[in-house]
């Protein structure tokens, strides 16, 4: 069968993680020195998978019958989950020893994650994206329980699974009703004779009970009292994962569904829906976050605000909003797992360090840490040379164009207030005198990860063209 | 004499409302996860009975799909639920209160 050995080789990004994940359970079986082999393993895996996909880019097609696509716009997700995880597992290596649970099945479970994260942002079937998520949920649920002699481990993972199997409930019982009315599963004939399918009540009720599930999974806001439990609770560099390729892959399918809104420009239903879960998730995430005195639970509640920008371009649903999305979601993604690579670093057994505290007299100990996480911090508040800013940008200018400028002045309002917590971490860096003496140990392969992770945010923010060249390519 | 099919969908219907107030009400946390076994077998009748009136098996294929997953979460939650009780010996979700919620 000449053509179907032609597709498994343009689907080589998936082949070789899935190969990666077998090699390793074998490792895991047979080797005792399994956890100081795996990191490398699965960094290879991640790197080739999300190079392989950034060259590929043009090599746009559709596999199997209609199931899954390779290049354009999968590529790029592709690249922002692979590099995302690959600078997850330079930090990895040294945190998972601190956490106490330094074993081979962390990276064969983060490996199993992000190809169910690659099936989903590349489907172009109900099927791809129900196996693609439940992929990426199970070995979640498994990686933010990993310490199982941990309480705060175990009360994370309890959390996250009861929510998650809920909110998968409702996606399953909204795709038997989308296919009840349909009758075909594949996503393009979905799309074509969209108009037609919303005069049936039950096909907008499958739909929105299908978007509220995803709703659960983007972390906005009345759906996102799992966030901060969950992202505390959890190992660092897992919430680190969970919270940046996790969204952008529950973003992408998203994107797929709403891709409809491009062709039929008169489908607008579903833009109140996401202009209220925009409004309340960004001024809900952002006030709270004030009253925080946890970094990991402050960053958690920054997440639910994030979502609530991306989601103001959910709401707008033209194709300058889906391009100002995946700038702001590879944005997102890399200055958070840079954050969360420096409270990796910080942190010591027990949770210990993870306070705002633990921060103060940062800049004296360790310059070159401070330098970064306020490099982050800034990026993350959205000030503008950095990659940050001109994700909120590019959502906000599509607001504007969209007709909703009122969304685009919540918005600012609510990055104004959410700058006071993210320079209250460089305050209590730089100003503030260290109460206790902390040991720092900083890991060679942590520090990698963070450099690179900046390095990152500076170049997206300084040519911001050069990635949202790629995504216009790819959009249109 | 053939049952309509709103007999079937009301069903399915009722059965996920009962699912979503289980996972609402109930405090035990292998309850919850009956409750949402419940929310997803009431998508399953929902599939095989729009399948079987439309004459289109693909529904079917997908109440499979949905099965093998649903064995797969009940596993993992299993797992975790053990995995708390070991450590503090209750499944109650209201004494699991380590961070406020």
């Amino acid at each position: 069968m000449p053509q179907n050995s032609q597709e498994i080789l343009l689907m080589l990004p998936h082949v070789v993680i899935g190969v990666g994940i077998v090699i390793s359970l074998l490792i895991e079986m047979y080797s005792k020195k399994s956890e100081t082999i795996l990191p490398w393993i699965s960094l290879f895996v991640f790197v080739f998978a999300g190079v392989h996909s950034i060259i590929n880019i043009s090599a746009n097609q559709i596999l199997f019958g209609g199931m899954l696509e390779v290049g354009g716009k999968p590529a790029i997700f592709n690249f922002i989950f692979n590099i995302g995880a690959a600078l997850l597992i330079l930090n990895s290596i040294d945190y998972i020893k601190k956490y106490e649970s330094n074993h081979g099945e962390y990276y064969i479970l983060i490996q199993s994650a992000i190809l169910g994260m690659m099936v989903m942002a590349g489907s172009k079937d109900i099927f791809m994206i129900f196996i693609g998520l439940e992929l990426m949920s199970i070995a979640f649920y498994v990686l933010a329980g990993i310490n199982k002699k941990k309480s705060s481990s175990n009360e994370a993972a309890l959390k996250y699974f009861l929510l998650g199997a809920f909110a998968t409930g409702f996606i399953v019982y909204g795709i038997a009703l989308i296919y009840g009315v349909s009758s075909t599963t594949s996503v393009d004939s979905i799309i074509q004779n969209f108009s037609t399918f919303t005069q049936n009540i039950l096909f907008i009720v499958g739909l929105l009970l299908f978007i509220i599930g995803f709703s659960f999974k983007i972390a906005a806001f009345p759906f996102h009292m799992w966030v901060p439990d969950v992202y505390q609770g959890s190992a660092t560099t897992v919430t680190g994962l969970m919270s940046t390729t996790g969204k952008t892959a529950a973003f992408s399918v998203l994107l797929i569904i709403l891709s409809a809104s491009l062709i039929n420009y008169n489908i607008d239903i579903f833009a109140p829906y996401f202009a209220v879960i925009a409004t309340l998730s960004m001024l809900y995430g952002s006030i709270v976050a004030i009253a925080q005195k946890n970094l990991k639970r402050m960053l958690a509640y920054s997440s639910i605000s994030h979502a609530g920008y991306m989601a103001i371009g959910l709401a707008a649903a033209n194709s300058e909003a889906f391009s100002g999305i995946i700038f702001y979601l590879a944005a997102y993604t890399f200055m958070n797992i840079g954050a969360f690579g420096i409270i990796s670093i910080i942190e010591k057994q027990n949770d210990a360090n993870t306070d705002l505290t633990a921060y103060a007299g940062l800049a004296s100990k360790s310059p070159i840490l401070a330098a970064f996480m306020s490099l982050f911090m800034f990026a993350l508040a959205g000030i503008p040379p950095l990659a940050g800013f001109f994700g909120k940008y590019y959502v906000f200018i599509s607001a504007i164009e969209a007709d909703l400028t009122w969304l685009a002045v919540v918005g600012v309002f609510s990055s104004v207030i959410s700058v006071y917590f993210y320079l209250r971490l460089v305050v209590y860096m730089y100003f503030k005198e260290s109460e206790k003496d902390i040991d720092l140990h900083i890991d060679k392969y942590s520090l990698l990860s963070v450099v690179v992770s900046g390095i990152l945010v500076i170049y997206f923010g300084i040519s911001p063209d050069s990635l949202l060249n790629l995504i216009l390519s790819v959009v249109n | 004499m053939q049952v309509p099919i709103e007999y079937y969908l009301i069903l399915s219907a009722f059965m996920f409302s009962v699912g979503v107030a289980g996972v609402l009400i109930r405090r035990n946390a292998i309850i919850i996860l009956m409750s949402i076994e419940l929310m997803l077998n009431s998508a399953n009748l929902a599939l095989i009975t729009f399948s079987s009136f439309m004459g289109n098996s693909i529904g079917q294929i997908f109440a499979f799909f949905v099965m093998t997953v649903a064995a797969a979460e009940a596993a993992i939650g299993l797992a975790i639920v053990i995995a708390i009780f070991r450590n503090k010996l209750t499944v109650n979700i209201d004494q699991i209160n380590l961070f406020k919620w």
